[in-house]
């Protein structure tokens, strides 16, 4: 098994196919589209193969210290840089054809005018521990 | 086995243990081993005085434990004769636990997990999973805590208000994994009430009582949330209501107001209302006024401005709102609202995108966001 980190962004992913503001879907998209990550993540958990599933607020600062006796300085909310995470599910599956599949499937979600959004994600594997063997 | 009522034995047993001469910190693990055992062993062979085997069987894990360490420390002296049970109060212990739990020197989170622990007996796995971390990571939070209050004397006196506060944080809360939280502080501040007549505390029992009635109603079959003002009433759980009114009632009799008792009243109003229509507003206002006097916070003028909104049309509550500063969390959520009710959907469309953004709660987030898609599609017809 293997650990994988599924990355969706707010900002700094090619743009994606059906691509508009969620307060520009119906309601009902809206609720179309969480239900569907919501039994995405509950299937996952069938299978044995989610660990883990967080949202990220858009807002945060950088932080980082500023020499002794000094605050650390703050500067944000990442206004300069391009990229900006909106959350991850980390899933653990066999295979990374697997882990592609999954992905695959999550950046179908529905959006506006129910139609899939074809989101970019970002795939990322984890460093595992090497198995014991032998010197 | 009714696990409820044997956790409800937990700060009595602990008492004891603590008045028979046994550390604070000592006597809980052993408290908490002698619930494990219970939950073992009760199913196949109940006891027939259920507290007396607990103290029975905590008070030897105690000496067992002891006993290993004082061979290191050579403390073997403390522990060698057990003393009889004395007949002490339970109520009182029970009190002085939660004071303890409590006490002003711990952390807010660190109070909460102690009292959940010690008061309530839950075990560490469980209150770990209530807070979504790591059990590890609760199991350090707990015996820091412990540590900490290890030498306040457990006689001290302490405040009602800091044990209030701990037991309002626990039902804030809410429910996530197996134990639900809002249940567990309703009980642990049943059980307060019963060992302290206070009207706060009387207060706070209400408080929770009245929104707990409306808990089913709260949310929508799809998990998204449903304001109060499009509720379905009749789901809203009546004797729940009825025992909060009867509690509030009798507290406010007394004529010792305090900030729990006029949140209740607030809570009070909005359950007498059968359809939202029908509310009160203005004797709701009236008690926000009583509640920025008993608290000056800014957070219960931000909810006034929404009172005063539904009492004096929006116009007033965004007057109201104007005097807040915008950084209060839901202030722009509140300008949105008033903006709708005010006939300005392309402000309050505007608005409510830009508290989804800054809200901080995942289905408050996406409540918002509905809000918002609801009116650009309505203006788009």
């Amino acid at each position: 098994m293997a650990k994988y980190l599924l990355l969706k962004h707010y900002r700094g992913a090619p743009a994606s196919v059906n691509d508009a503001p969620m307060d520009r879907w119906t309601p009902e998209e809206i609720s179309a589209h969480i239900q569907y990550m919501n039994d995405f993540a509950a299937r996952l958990e069938k299978t044995g193969e989610f660990v883990d599933s967080q949202a990220l607020a858009p807002e945060g600062t950088f932080v980082r210290y500023d020499g002794e006796g000094r605050p650390p300085v703050t500067d944000g909310p990442f206004a300069e840089t391009k990229d900006l995470i909106a959350g991850w599910m980390v899933i653990d599956v066999d295979t990374y054809e697997r882990a592609v599949e999954l992905a695959g499937e999550l950046s179908a979600a529905p959006g506006a005018g129910g139609k899939p959004i074809h989101e970019w994600l970002e795939l990322r594997p984890f460093y595992g521990v090497s198995p014991t063997i032998t010197e | 086995m009714n696990e409820v009522l044997l956790r409800s034995l937990t700060p009595s047993v602990l008492g004891i243990l603590v008045r028979r001469g046994a550390d604070f910190a000592a006597a809980e693990d052993a408290v908490q081993d002698a619930l494990v055992e219970a939950v073992r062993v009760w199913p196949a062979d109940p006891p027939r005085d259920p507290k007396g085997w607990l103290v029975t069987v905590a008070w030897r894990r105690f000496l067992d434990a002891t006993r290993a360490d004082a061979a290191r420390r050579r403390r073997e002296d403390l522990v060698d004769e057990e003393p009889a049970p004395g007949p002490t109060p339970a109520v009182d212990d029970t009190l002085q636990l939660y004071f303890l739990c409590a006490h002003p020197s711990l952390t807010p989170s660190s109070a909460v997990a102690l009292t959940l622990r010690a008061v309530g007996g839950l075990t560490t796995r469980q209150i770990a999973q209530a807070y979504l971390v790591p059990e590890a990571t609760m199991a350090q939070r707990i015996s820091r805590a412990k540590r900490t209050v290890s030498g306040v004397r457990f006689d001290q006196p302490g405040d009602v208000a800091t044990v209030l506060r701990v037991l309002y944080l626990v039902f804030n809360e809410g429910y996530s994994g197996d134990v639900d939280l809002a249940a567990e502080a309703i009980r642990l501040t049943r059980q307060l009430a019963a060992a302290i007549d206070h009207p706060e505390v009387a207060g706070l029992l209400a408080l929770m009582l009245l929104h707990h009635a409306r808990r089913a109603a709260r949310t929508a079959p799809d998990g998204s949330l449903v304001p109060l003002a499009e509720q379905d009433r009749g789901r809203w759980d009546t004797g729940a209501i009825a025992e909060g009114v009867g509690i509030l009632q009798a507290a406010l009799a007394r004529d010792r107001l305090g900030e729990f008792q006029a949140q209740a009243a607030i809570a009070a109003l909005h359950a007498d209302a059968l359809m939202a229509e029908e509310t009160d507003w203005v004797q709701i206002v009236e008690w926000y006024d009583e509640l920025v006097r008993l608290t000056d916070s800014p957070v219960v003028r931000l909810n006034r401005a929404v009172a005063v909104g539904e009492a004096d049309g929006p116009r007033a509550g965004l007057a109201a709102l104007a005097a807040l500063h915008d950084s209060l969390p839901r202030h722009t959520a509140v300008a949105a609202y008033l903006h709708e009710r005010d006939g300005d959907l392309a402000t309050a469309a505007r608005l409510y995108a830009e508290a989804a953004r800054k809200a901080t709660d995942l289905a408050e987030r996406d409540h918002l966001t509905r809000r918002a898609a609801r009116l650009n599609a309505r203006r788009s017809r």
